[in-house]
Formats: structure tokens, sequence, C-alpha cells
């Protein structure tokens, strides 16, 4: 990796995580904070995203676009640190299947986004 | 009946531009380790181990900061530029997703299964772990 794009991939995740903050708190105020939502959907729909930059890989995308928006942009838009924190929350909170729900629902979910991201345009 | 919680203030530029320059340290940090940590076998391991100890310390943060005394001025700012930016750049769900799909497709059903919910019970361990170790701190 070039230095030029190991520094475009660095502030695509700055990037990224500016637009994970702002989206989390619009869809706090939304949707409440019973559940910690922003993040279940800036997870999945982060997960689609580079399903589908990586399927366009067989259509010629070139490798360093995936790079700076999947594993730059994509990378620090989407968290696990977060996810995991929440989760935790959730079983403080002895809610023990919203934990459960929580913690693989959001799992399956992604996996599933990006399979099917994958599935849309790998040709 | 408590009064109805005030809206959420929408976020100043300048604390956007703190999470986007530890989000962009936490990415740089990740790429570094993905570069040089090799996967073992077909388990990306580098993420792996990126996504467990981002959760540990984002989970000792968290915990140390709120004990520290209410989330504004330096806290807030600590929170925001180490916790939402770098441990959130640091970490990724995309990347974990996607090589998790691209396993189930190549039919590696176990070592995907093993490596997506391996992940998420490791990452909550560590971040109770974490949680635990900042409230001793």
């Amino acid at each position: 990796m070039t230095p030029g794009l190991f520094v475009l991939l660095s502030v695509a995740g700055g990037a990224g995580a500016a637009l994970r903050f702002v989206l989390d708190g619009l869809l706090r105020e939304r949707l409440g904070a019973r559940l910690p939502w922003g993040t279940a959907i800036i997870n999945v729909s982060g997960s689609l995203l580079l399903g589908v930059l990586t399927g366009l890989l067989t259509r010629g995308l070139p490798e360093a676009v995936l790079t700076v928006l999947g594993i730059g942009l994509l990378g620090g838009y989407t968290t696990f640190s977060t996810a995991s924190v929440e989760t935790v929350r959730l079983i403080q909170q002895r809610r023990w299947a919203a934990s459960l729900l929580y913690g693989l629902g959001v799992l399956v979910l992604s996996v599933a986004a990006g399979a099917l991201g994958l599935t849309l345009v790998v040709s | 009946m408590t009064a109805p919680a005030p809206r959420a203030p929408r976020p100043r530029p300048a604390l956007i531009a703190v999470v986007a320059a530890g989000g962009a340290v936490g990415t740089a940090a990740r790429e570094g380790l993905a570069l040089v940590v090799p996967p073992l076998g077909r388990v990306p391991l580098a993420i792996l181990l990126i996504n467990v100890v981002g959760a540990f310390v984002l989970g000792a943060l968290l915990e140390a900061l709120v004990r520290r005394g209410p989330d504004e001025g330096r806290r807030r700012l600590v929170r925001l530029a180490v916790g939402t930016g770098f441990c959130g750049g640091f970490t990724t769900f995309s990347t974990l997703a996607v090589a998790t799909a691209e396993l189930l497709r190549a039919g590696a059903t176990g070592v995907a299964l093993g490596y997506a919910v391996g992940s998420v019970v490791l990452g909550a361990v560590a971040a109770w772990t974490g949680v635990l170790v900042g409230s001793r701190s």
C-alpha cells in the first residue's frame, strides 16, 4: 500500500466516524434510546454497502476504491466496540432477551446484508 | 411522571471534527495492524483481535468517564475523541459481516459461524471486562 493511499483511507475512516456520530444522534432522537437502534442501523447499512463494493471488484472496481471507501469510510462508519458495550449495558439492566436479540440480531442482519450486497452485484 | 426528555442538541461542528480526528487515527491503526497480522487459516485474525481489544478499551473508557462525573467539558471531548472516534474507527462491523458472508458463500460454514459468533461473544466479554476495570480506576 502506498503512503498516499494509507492517508486517504485514514481520512475516509474519519469521515465515516463523523457520519456515524451525526446519524446516531439523529436516529436516537427519532427512535428513542430504549434500544440502541442507531448502531444497529449503521452496522447493517454499512455491511450492505461493503458487500456491494466488494462484489463490484468482480466487475472491475479498482482495488484502491475498495480500500478507501470500504476499509476506510465504511470501516470507520460501522463499529464493533459500541455494539459490544451496548450489548453489555442491556445485560447489566437484566434485559436478557433484549441483549441476546440485540447482540446476535445485529450480527445476523449485518451478515445477511453483506451477503445480499455481494449477491446483488457479483457478475 | 417526569418531564419529557429534552431534544438532543445537534452536534456542533467542532465536536464532529473531534470524532473525525479520532476516527482517522483509529482507522489508520486498524489498517496498520491488518497489514502486519496474517490471517489464521481462513479466519481474519487481525480484525478479530482489533474488535475484541477495541470493545475492552471502550468499555473501560466509558465506565471510567461516567464515574468521574457528568458527560461535559473535557470528559465529553475525551469520550468523543477516544471512544466514538478512535475506538469506533479502530473496530469495524462491516468487515466482520462481509468476511463472514464470503466464508458462507465459499461453503466454510463452520469457520464462518465460529468467527462471527466468536467475535460477538468475545467482544461482549471484553467490553464487560473493560467496564469492570473502568469501574475500579
